[in-house]
């Protein structure tokens, strides 16, 4: 019995399958649209976003973990020092979440009924800086400062023996905050995923108030009145970062191969993982001949479906699906919004792509080491 | 004030020219200060930049003996000078050649695999096969060989300065193997 829970949970923690389930829910849990927010309350979503729903899922995270400590596998993983600020992180983020949604889905209900939000009382009620906000900052700085002595000095800080160029551990993992980019760098071309992605994370969360002329919203929580943004970012946030974060710690072991919690960290596991860039697929998979000398020509497909994705989705979808948001946004702030959204989607199509195709790159020119 | 008020178009008709000289020179004052500055702080990088540059580098020899090639057994892949040298030696045959243990994705070092036959990046996945061939993971190119020959004395000499890279069909130079 405990052993079929245990591989179905196997099962299900396997990125693909994964990663499948949360495209299938995330955008019904967090309506994008109108039509995804008619699902949500067909399903009576809403509900894990008060005082009951936190405490079930709350009771349900610990008692799963108690059950898996039980499991040396498991434990081996968890229990790890290293590993303490994601386990931290597994209650911490919901929590969080979760404290921000249930006053979101509370105005919102409140201006439903016409009424004005719970933030919006009179002018006077208002918090001041000093000393209300001084205080709970420098308590909450005295405290965090306790807390922190107290783990240094509970648990041993993870060292290892001195650092030695020809010996890398086994996996080797960046620190924790980091495993998100790690994780990218198994999809895309090193430049790709180790520069150029991480500066497009930077300059987007710092376009989003340019590029965001939604008016409503503003000093108070609400979801409905910023379905498309709230949604957007918190796939951006839960999946991109945290989920491949939480991959990152749990799942990847040695070599860097998946595992399942409940799976022994064999060093010798194999996986067939044989990679195929899209040209070899094409010329010598799809018409069996050798690939052609000349670049442009090897990697025709690979530029068509790449302008057709940069290019030519956003045009498509200004015509049709978001034309409501072009004329919203205008041309240069859609044009900013879409590519950056596009580049965004870029990251699960491509681990897609690498799971089922074992694609490699789209666009393959190692000769001027640029990968797609 | 009514006595200031008489004064003020006298002083403006006779600040004109002075004005005009004030500003002369407060603009060639900047200027010179400016070239100072960009003086002062390319000296300054240049000194730092000096220190990249050490009149003595104390930098392990490049070159080594890999012992004779009988110490090497047909098929298998040498681990004897990964921890010291971070280079695999291959014997396939009558043929050696040396691999750098150095992954091309972004320069972990691999484990070589016995029983898959296969070099193992632990960073990001990266596999290649005996001869040095990226076959799975995110690694863009092969591994890189290094200079190998034969010393009179018939030992093996690797020469870690020196690379071959596949990409650049540069491994059927014979100087990238020995065959004995």
């Amino acid at each position: 019995m405990l052993d079929v829970v245990k591989s179905g949970v196997n099962f299900l923690a396997n990125p693909p399958v994964l990663l499948t389930l949360i495209l299938a829910g995330f955008f019904i849990l967090f309506p994008i649209n109108e039509r995804c927010l008619r699902w949500n309350q067909r399903l009576g979503l809403e509900a894990i976003w008060t005082r009951r729903g936190v405490i079930i899922g709350g009771v349900l995270t610990t008692l799963f973990l108690l059950f898996g400590i039980s499991d040396p596998n498991f434990r081996a993983v968890v229990m790890k020092p290293d590993n303490a600020p994601i386990v931290g992180l597994i209650y911490l983020v919901p929590f969080f979440l979760w404290l921000a949604m249930k006053q979101a889905v509370e105005n919102d209900r409140r201006i439903l009924d016409g009424k004005k939000p719970n933030e919006y009382h009179d002018p006077e009620d208002k918090v001041l800086v000093w000393p209300d906000l001084v205080y709970i900052e420098l308590i909450a700085l005295v405290l965090m400062t306790v807390f922190l002595v107290v783990w240094s000095l509970a648990i041993d800080a993870p060292l290892e023996g001195p650092a030695n160029p020809t010996t890398s551990p086994n996996p080797a993992k960046a620190p924790w905050y980091f495993l998100a980019l790690q994780e990218m760098l198994v999809y895309f071309d090193p430049w790709i995923a180790g520069v150029v992605l991480p500066a497009v994370i930077v300059l987007a969360l710092m376009a989003i108030p340019y590029i965001d002329n939604n008016p409503k919203g503003q000093g108070y929580y609400s979801f409905r009145e910023r379905k498309m943004a709230i949604s957007l970012f918190l796939f951006c946030w839960l999946v991109i970062w945290i989920l491949l974060i939480g991959v990152g710690t749990f799942l990847r072991g040695p070599n860097w191969n998946f595992f399942g919690p409940f799976e022994y960290w064999d060093v010798n596991k194999t996986l067939a993982l044989n990679n195929v860039n899209l040209s070899e697929y094409i010329y010598v998979i799809g018409l069996g001949m050798e690939l052609p000398k000349s670049i442009i020509l090897r990697e025709f497909c690979g530029i068509l479906l790449l302008g057709a994705y940069f290019l030519g989705l956003p045009l498509l979808l200004a015509r049709t699906w978001l034309n409501k948001l072009l004329l919203d946004l205008g041309a240069m702030r859609y044009s900013v919004f879409i590519m950056l959204t596009l580049i965004m989607f870029a990251l699960p199509i491509k681990m897609y792509l690498r799971w089922l195709f074992t694609l490699k790159y789209i666009l393959a020119i190692p000769e001027f080491s640029f990968n797609i | 004030m009514s006595t200031k008020v008489p004064e003020q178009p006298d002083k403006t008709k006779s600040n004109a020219p002075t004005n005009e000289k004030g500003r002369r020179h407060f603009l060639s004052a900047i200027a010179v200060g400016w070239c100072a500055f960009a003086g002062a702080v390319a000296a300054m990088s240049a000194g730092v930049l000096r220190f990249a540059f050490p009149n003595v580098l104390f930098e392990p020899p490049q070159t080594f003996n890999a012992g004779a090639p009988d110490e090497y057994v047909d098929g298998q892949v040498s681990l004897r000078w990964k921890k010291k040298h971070g280079i695999w030696i291959v014997r396939e045959g009558a043929q050696f050649y040396a691999l750098v243990a150095y992954c091309t994705h972004l320069g972990c070092t691999p484990n070589w695999q016995e029983n898959d036959r296969k070099f193992k990046c632990p960073c990001h996945g990266s596999g290649f096969h005996v001869s040095g061939i990226n076959f799975e993971g995110p690694a863009p190119r092969p591994l890189e060989r290094c200079h190998i020959e034969l010393s009179p004395t018939g030992h093996l000499i690797v020469d870690k300065s020196t690379r071959f890279l596949h990409e650049k069909g540069q491994w059927a130079d014979p100087a990238s193997f020995v065959e004995v």
